[in-house]
């Protein structure tokens, strides 16, 4: 026995060790893995020894095994016993095994919580540090919770090195169990001020890593950090403070003016790189969140340019890369600045590194003009031509073609010239972005018509040397552009000089190696091009080159008609058949050109890229509703998306209308959507419209005979673009001699859209013309379309709510002079009244317009006078529709003076002027009937609206007709008091033709004495979560002069007036006007609330100095400002597949009201809702309606408002339940007022 | 925060690796693969950072490297790390591995990555930086190791002395054998 302990002891003296495993693994390169497996075992015989020492061993070599990429979680129970050994050691080994390899789901974790909590406690530092350190690596839900206490009270150890672990370890348990944040935070913000650094460096880090995904909990630390940001000497320590603030400015405006100084400073004086980038980078954000209009601090930016300038140029390429990088930053708010190093930038694209090269061609994408377009398209051909690795050129090719047509070609002045370049792009060997340029050279060719003789003479030279670009097989990519030439020679064959030898090019066998989809383009444009040689050799006597030419298609067809591909196979056989038959025709001596080109007569037109979602829905169709029963899942509704040439125009079906519930509506719409993303009709700006290339069948598989081409590719007779780079630079030359002749002369616009200036200055933007009278061809819109512009913008698009706020001041009476919600800038600054004499020429041009368009009502309503009794019914019925959109297709075609579209907009007072013109013809039409109506042309809104809503009572049924009596008397009420629509638009396209609201306002009374009338509103701030603007408007109501105003309110903890920098708490913020007798005038406040749940007021008090000629007495106003939660609301845009989507998503909590009594039409309810709790309308079926609203903090309100015989039901939704309650309570507040 | 570091040579043999996310062992392994393929084709006087790989983070992430002789330090670190600090707290570890090997080379780390390991627990944390004060670290490292010895004692003595005649001339052989320039030059590069 004893001998057996013996021998035990001296073969585990022979165990290997981890270096012995090392050695053992690298002198078995051959067979490695078998020799690890024998390890392995010999490890598993190792682990089931008593002796931990031998473990220890043992689950060292696991970790290394673990490194190599083996599996070695079976050995968790043995790794736990190994940490929890006495032996510093062991434990160290096992803690360390645990870290590689303890993840959340090894179960034996929990085995080990009391094991550590011994640790923690342990007397040995080194033992608490080493459990720290492992169970910062695999801290679990549940051991975060049983330790949270353990390290808390570690966090006050007394030794600075356990001190500073403990606080860094917090960070993963806050993550792991969040509960513990609150009461754990108090401890880490006292580490801010430990008197070791390291531990002071580990607090920063934490609060860093915190505040870096919820900034605004973390505001209020901002007055400590800006303490150790001027007292730290530690480079780590302020570069995470600086980066903090990077991240915090953009709440909080004032905090980004205090920081510029001692930032500014910093980047003078200190000499650590890392520090002055992250300095450069938070001025960088800080003027960012500045940026409406600082003037002074265009200074900063130059610095900020300046210094990175110095990086960029520096040799060290990490400097020059992050230069690059932060200089991107700066480009999106304030171009100009970087433009003017555009020689350094376009230095960096020679550079050798590839990541500082992509960098710089990120920038350029944003300093492109029209003057320096071409050179810098040059510079990069150039580098096209240089690059080896495809991915970057396949990346400078993307952005070539992006540079150029952005902004919808903006700045291209020579289209000839960017044809030459996308045909010089063709000769790319291996891209894979044939697509991208084929779908380029169709839209130019398309799109700009005195483009279209240069392209196709363009596209005949790559027909005919077709070969060289089918050639190899790396090319393939590439042929994809001969779908686009073929298109282009055939849809434009009236232009090519020679068609003849293009079709005979479009017809060569080697075509048949070609993509399926290319062939079948070729034998349509063959066609096509057939047609147009006909014509031209049917003028000559002699008919034997007609024959020819058919006898020509007859023998080169059916090689098409063998075609394994379908579309080639069957366009061929038709085609084939179709030239027999005309070759028939010609032996008799038929003329047949004319009728053969009458096959392709017409012009093709670009279609915008929304033109099918504005194609307003005909009468009585509802396309969400089933034709047949719903089939299975897959079954698409739409047309196959190969037929490319058939003009189609949206199919209407048959209406029926049945149940959907909302859900399903969502799901079929994003089912919609995604076919129009898959239909190659649905021409979009985007490139992945053209995936459909992509998606045919069969390229790889076509053989293709490979002619080895060693000679570097220069298609013959292909002009160079580098040409027109000089003819560009004379012309503007000439063009710039010419212009200084005959200076003073106006010339007239050449290019629609262009303004231009007149000033003799050095050659600006404006004053290069294009060379070709290009005309950009307008896309085409369906017919009635909708010109509403808001569905151009993106939905998620956060200055879609800022619009909003924008089109308000029309809402009320025009003597105010601004009326803008945007969030100022804390202290009220002559800059105020910049923006306040900006914002009346603007606002003076939507009145115009509004004008004009009443204007076009008027003419319309005459022309529609005269026919007003044949088509009477029928507006009857398109009134009748659900949203109102569509205008009744008979009166659209019947009347020619009417252009595409109505004018219909969200806007609300359009709206109403439609709605007026639609009643307008009504009453002369109806006269029989409702003798009461008056004859003569309505002349305010107010008449139009009672028509409009007798008309519709006529119309409808009776049993609504006593409903609608009510409400026309109530209207009548409301429209005395009415000076100008001021109704907030019902959203999301769906135009109201019910009739007009009555005016609302927002504002309401603050105060009134016998000097001065205060109303007010308030308004969220979009951009910041902590923000509202207060608006004011003072009205002095006295023969008095008003001065020297002061507007002061009480803080309280949660809301702040937001006062200049260096004013105290308890200052009042001067008005910055004063008012003459009877004048009034807006001023906005800023406050800073923190939480928006619950309503509040506070006391205020407005003093001011009212003068007269003898004398001059102090006054003052005491008034409550009321913040309601509705002000904390924004009015934002959702779409209902979003809506429903968040209604799923159950994290919101319910609640409801119902309000009695309610008479007011449905519409007026939810204008009511709309406009004064800025909610906005997602979706409205009937007396339902489902609406939506955001919270500057980002709560989601939800509300869907039923209404059943004055009964308003409302059921809301939302993540907040106090805000929720609360805004319910005001609804209800604002219904029971009416 | 640091989402992972790699220390692999020019051949792309994985020589320490410390993730602080979880991933499973062959995911681990297709990481380290793709890292070097991305780091190894760079040449050595480009830039060191690099918009990271499409398995380890995503946009947000970059992997920041330097390449020591035989070894490259790669660290993947999310965008609240400064770029230039990351290279040089590589510098400090690199520096303090030099300290505590005297004058390290790849076999050190070949043979000894657990206490690289230790090394870079005192350096880094939880993907948080601890300590970037070289002083400070190899302290706390070297008083561990006079921790670890004082406790070997008796019972470990006969396999400490095994092990002491295994090792016999052991790191020597092999840096007799490659004269090359193993041995990572830790070029002094100026703090910050």
């Amino acid at each position: 026995m004893a001998l057996k302990i013996v021998k035990g002891s001296i073969d585990r003296m022979f165990d290997k060790n981890l270096q012995d495993l090392v050695r053992g693994i690298r002198n078995h390169k051959e067979d490695e893995a078998k020799y690890i497996s024998t390890c392995i075992d010999e490890i598993k015989q190792e682990l089931k020894q008593d002796n931990i020492a031998v473990k220890a061993n043992a689950v060292c070599k696991l970790t290394y095994l673990q490194m190599l990429g083996y599996d070695v979680s079976w050995a968790a129970f043995n790794i736990v016993e190994v940490m929890s050994s006495s032996k510093f050691t062991y434990k160290r080994i096992g803690y360390l095994a645990a870290s590689q390899c303890f993840h959340e789901s090894t179960d034996v974790i929990m085995l080990t919580t009391n094991q550590i909590r011994k640790d923690l406690s342990s007397p040995n530092q080194y033992d608490t540090g080493v459990a720290l350190t492992g169970l910062s690596c695999f801290v679990t839900p549940d051991l975060a919770r049983d330790l949270a206490n353990d390290i808390m009270t570690l966090m006050s150890h007394t030794k600075p090195y356990i001190r500073k672990k403990a606080v860094l370890i917090m960070y993963k348990v806050f993550l792991k169990y969040p509960e513990s944040l609150r009461p754990a935070f108090p401890r880490l913000k006292e580490k801010l001020e430990d008197p070791d650094p390291g531990v002071q460096s580990a607090a920063v880090n934490v609060i860093c890593e915190l505040a870096r995904r919820n900034p605004k909990n973390y505001l209020s630390l901002a007055p400590l950090f800006f303490k150790l940001m001027t007292s730290s000497t530690n480079n780590w320590v302020l570069i995470k403070i600086i980066k903090l603030f990077g991240a915090l400015t953009p709440l909080e405006p004032r905090l980004g003016k205090k920081l510029i100084e001692p930032l500014t400073n910093l980047i003078h004086s200190t000499s650590a790189m890392s520090l002055l980038y992250e300095c450069v980078n938070t001025v960088i954000a800080v003027l960012i969140s500045l940026s409406s209009g600082m003037p002074n601090h265009s200074a900063s930016i130059q610095l900020c340019v300046q210094k990175l300038r110095i990086l960029i140029e520096d040799s060290d390429q990490n400097l020059k890369y992050l230069g690059l990088l932060a200089m991107s930053k700066i480009l999106k708010t304030h171009p100009k600045s970087v433009q003017s190093h555009k020689d350094l930038i376009l230095q960096c694209l020679d550079d050798k590194d590839e990541s500082i090269r992509l960098r710089a061609l990120d920038l350029l994408y944003g300093m492109v003009s029209k003057k320096n377009l071409m050179e810098i398209v040059k510079k990069l051909m150039l580098h096209v031509d240089k690059a080896e690795g495809t991915t970057y050129r396949d990346e400078l090719l993307t952005k070539i073609i992006d540079i150029c047509s952005q902004s919808n070609y903006q700045y291209i002045t020579n289209f000839e010239w960017y044809i030459s370049i996308l045909v010089e792009l063709t000769r790319l060997e291996g891209t894979r972005h044939g697509h991208l340029i084929a779908s380029q050279m169709l839209d130019v060719a398309i799109r700009v018509k005195a483009i279209r003789g240069f392209a196709v003479a363009q596209m005949a030279t790559l027909l005919d040397n077709a070969h060289l670009l089918t050639g190899n097989m790396q090319r393939m990519g590439i042929c994809e552009v001969l779908y686009a030439a073929a298109w282009i020679c055939g849809e434009f064959s009236e232009h090519l000089e020679n068609p003849m030898q293009t079709l005979e090019a479009m017809l060569r066998p080697k075509v048949a190696t070609l993509p399926g989809h290319i062939q079948a383009v070729y034998v349509q444009n063959a066609a096509k091009l057939f047609a147009t040689v006909l014509k031209s050799q049917e003028g000559n006597t002699d008919s034997t080159a007609a024959q020819e030419t058919s006898q020509l298609m007859i023998d080169r067809l059916p090689l098409f008609v063998q075609s394994a591909n379908l579309e080639v196979q069957e366009r061929a056989s038709c085609i084939l058949q179709l030239v027999k038959y005309i070759q028939k025709l010609q032996q008799k001596d038929v003329e047949v050109a004319e009728e053969v080109s009458a096959l392709f007569a017409g012009e093709l037109n670009p279609v915008a890229p929304k033109a099918q979602k504005k194609v307003p829905v005909p009468e009585g169709l509802d396309l969400d509703s089933w034709i047949n029963e719903p089939p299975s899942e897959s079954e698409s509704e739409d047309e196959q998306p190969k037929a490319i040439f058939a003009k189609e125009e949206p199919k209407h079906s048959r209406p029926r209308r049945e149940e959907v519930d909302e859900k399903e509506l969502a799901k079929r719409r994003e089912a919609r959507k995604q076919e129009q993303a898959n239909n190659p009709f649905y021409i979009k700006a985007s490139p992945s419209s053209q995936k459909v290339y992509q998606e045919a069948p069969g390229v790889e598989h076509i053989p293709v005979v490979q002619i080895d081409l060693s000679v570097p590719l220069k298609v013959p007779g292909l002009p160079m673009s580098d040409q027109y780079v000089k003819l560009e630079e004379e012309r503007r030359q000439k063009e710039r001699a010419e212009k200084k002749k005959k200076e003073k002369k106006k010339r007239k616009e050449k290019r629609s859209g262009r303004g231009k200036k007149h000033d003799s200055g050095p050659e600006s933007e404006e004053d290069i013309t294009p060379a070709h009278q290009v005309d950009i061809v307008t896309e085409e819109m369906p017919e009635n379309a909708l010109p509403s512009d808001d569905d151009d913008k993106d939905p998620n698009d956060p200055h879609k709510a800022l619009d909003i706020d924008l089109d308000k001041p029309l809402a009320d009476s025009e003597k105010l002079p601004v009326r803008s919600h945007r969030a100022a800038e804390a202290p009220k600054s002559p800059t105020e009244d910049g923006d306040a004499t900006s914002q009346e020429p603007k606002k003076k041009s939507s009145k115009e317009k509004r004008e004009k368009k009443k204007d076009k009502d008027r003419d319309r309503k005459k022309s529609k006078e005269e026919k007003k009794k044949k088509k009477h019914k029928h507006e009857e019925k398109g009134e009748d529709l659900l949203g109102g959109e569509a205008e009744e297709p008979v009166v659209q075609s019947e009347e020619t003076n009417e252009v595409a579209a109505p004018p219909t907009s969200t806007s609300a007072e359009e709206t109403a002027t439609v709605a007026a013109a639609e009643a307008a013809p009504m009453p002369e039409a109806t006269s029989g009937i409702a003798p009461d109506s008056e004859p003569d042309e309505p002349k305010d809104t107010e008449m139009e609206e009672t028509k409009s809503s007798k008309h519709k009572k006529k119309k409808q049924k009776k049993e609504k007709e006593e409903k609608e009596k009510k409400k026309k008397k109530k209207h009548h009420h409301h429209h005395h008091h009415s000076d100008g629509g001021g109704e907030e638009a019902v959203q999301n396209g769906t135009v109201e033709e019910e009739e007009p609201l009555p005016p609302m306002s927002n504002y309401c009374l603050l105060a009134e004495n016998s000097y001065v009338k205060m109303v007010y509103d308030i308004q969220g701030n979009l951009q910041d979560g902590s923000q509202v603007v207060v608006s004011v408007i003072f009205e002095n109501k006295c023969d008095s002069f008003l001065k020297s105003m002061e507007f002061n309110v009480l803080d309280s903890l949660n809301s702040k007036l937001q006062r200049p920098e260096g004013s105290g708490p308890h200052d009042g913020l001067t008005v910055p006007f004063q008012l003459p007798p009877g004048v009034s005038n807006e001023a906005r406040f800023v406050f800073t609330v923190q939480s928006i749940i619950m309503p509040q007021k506070l006391k205020g008090t407005l003093t001011f100095i009212v003068k007269n000629e003898d004398s001059s007495t102090h006054e003052k106003l005491d008034f409550k400002l009321h913040f309601t939660c509705t002000s904390y609301l924004i009015t934002t845009p959702c779409y209902s597949d979003a809506f429903a989507k968040l209604l799923e998503s159950g994290d919101l909590k319910c609640s409801s009201v119902r309000l009695e009594g309610v008479n007011m039409p449905f519409h007026h309810l939810l204008a009511r809702i709309c406009f004064h709790h800025h909610f906005s309308v997602v979706e409205r079926i009937d007396s339902c309606a489902s609406m939506y609203s955001r919270s500057i903090q980002g709560h989601h309100v939800c509300l869907l408002v039923k209404v059943s015989a004055q009964t308003v039901s409302i059921d809301a939704k939302c993540d907040e339940p106090t805000l929720l309650g609360n805004v319910l309570d005001e609804i209800k507040q604002t219904f029971s007022q009416c | 925060m640091i989402k992972a570091i790699l220390i692999f040579n020019n051949h792309g043999k994985p020589r320490l690796i410390r993730f602080y996310q979880y991933f499973a062992e062959d995911m681990q392994q297709q990481i380290i693969r793709e890292t070097f393929h991305l780091v190894s084709k760079r040449d050595d006087n480009v830039c060191n950072f690099l918009e990271g790989g499409s398995l380890i983070g995503g946009s947000d992430y970059k992997l920041i490297y330097r390449h020591y002789a035989t070894l490259y330090f790669v660290f993947c670190v999310d965008s609240s790390e400064s770029e230039l600090g990351i290279l040089d707290l590589i510098q400090v570890f690199v520096e303090t591995l030099d300290k505590c090997f005297e004058n390290v080379c790849e076999l050190d780390l070949i043979f000894h990555m657990d206490k690289v390991h230790y090394i870079l627990q005192e350096v880094v944390m939880g993907g948080m930086v601890l300590e970037t004060n070289m002083n400070e670290i190899t302290t706390q490292v070297d008083v561990q190791n006079r921790m670890e010895k004082s406790e070997g004692g008796l019972s470990a003595a006969p396999a400490r002395a095994v092990s002491a005649v295994k090792n016999m001339n052991l790191p020597e052989i092999p840096r007799n054998i490659n004269i090359g320039d193993i041995n990572i030059k830790v070029p002094s590069l100026s703090p910050f």
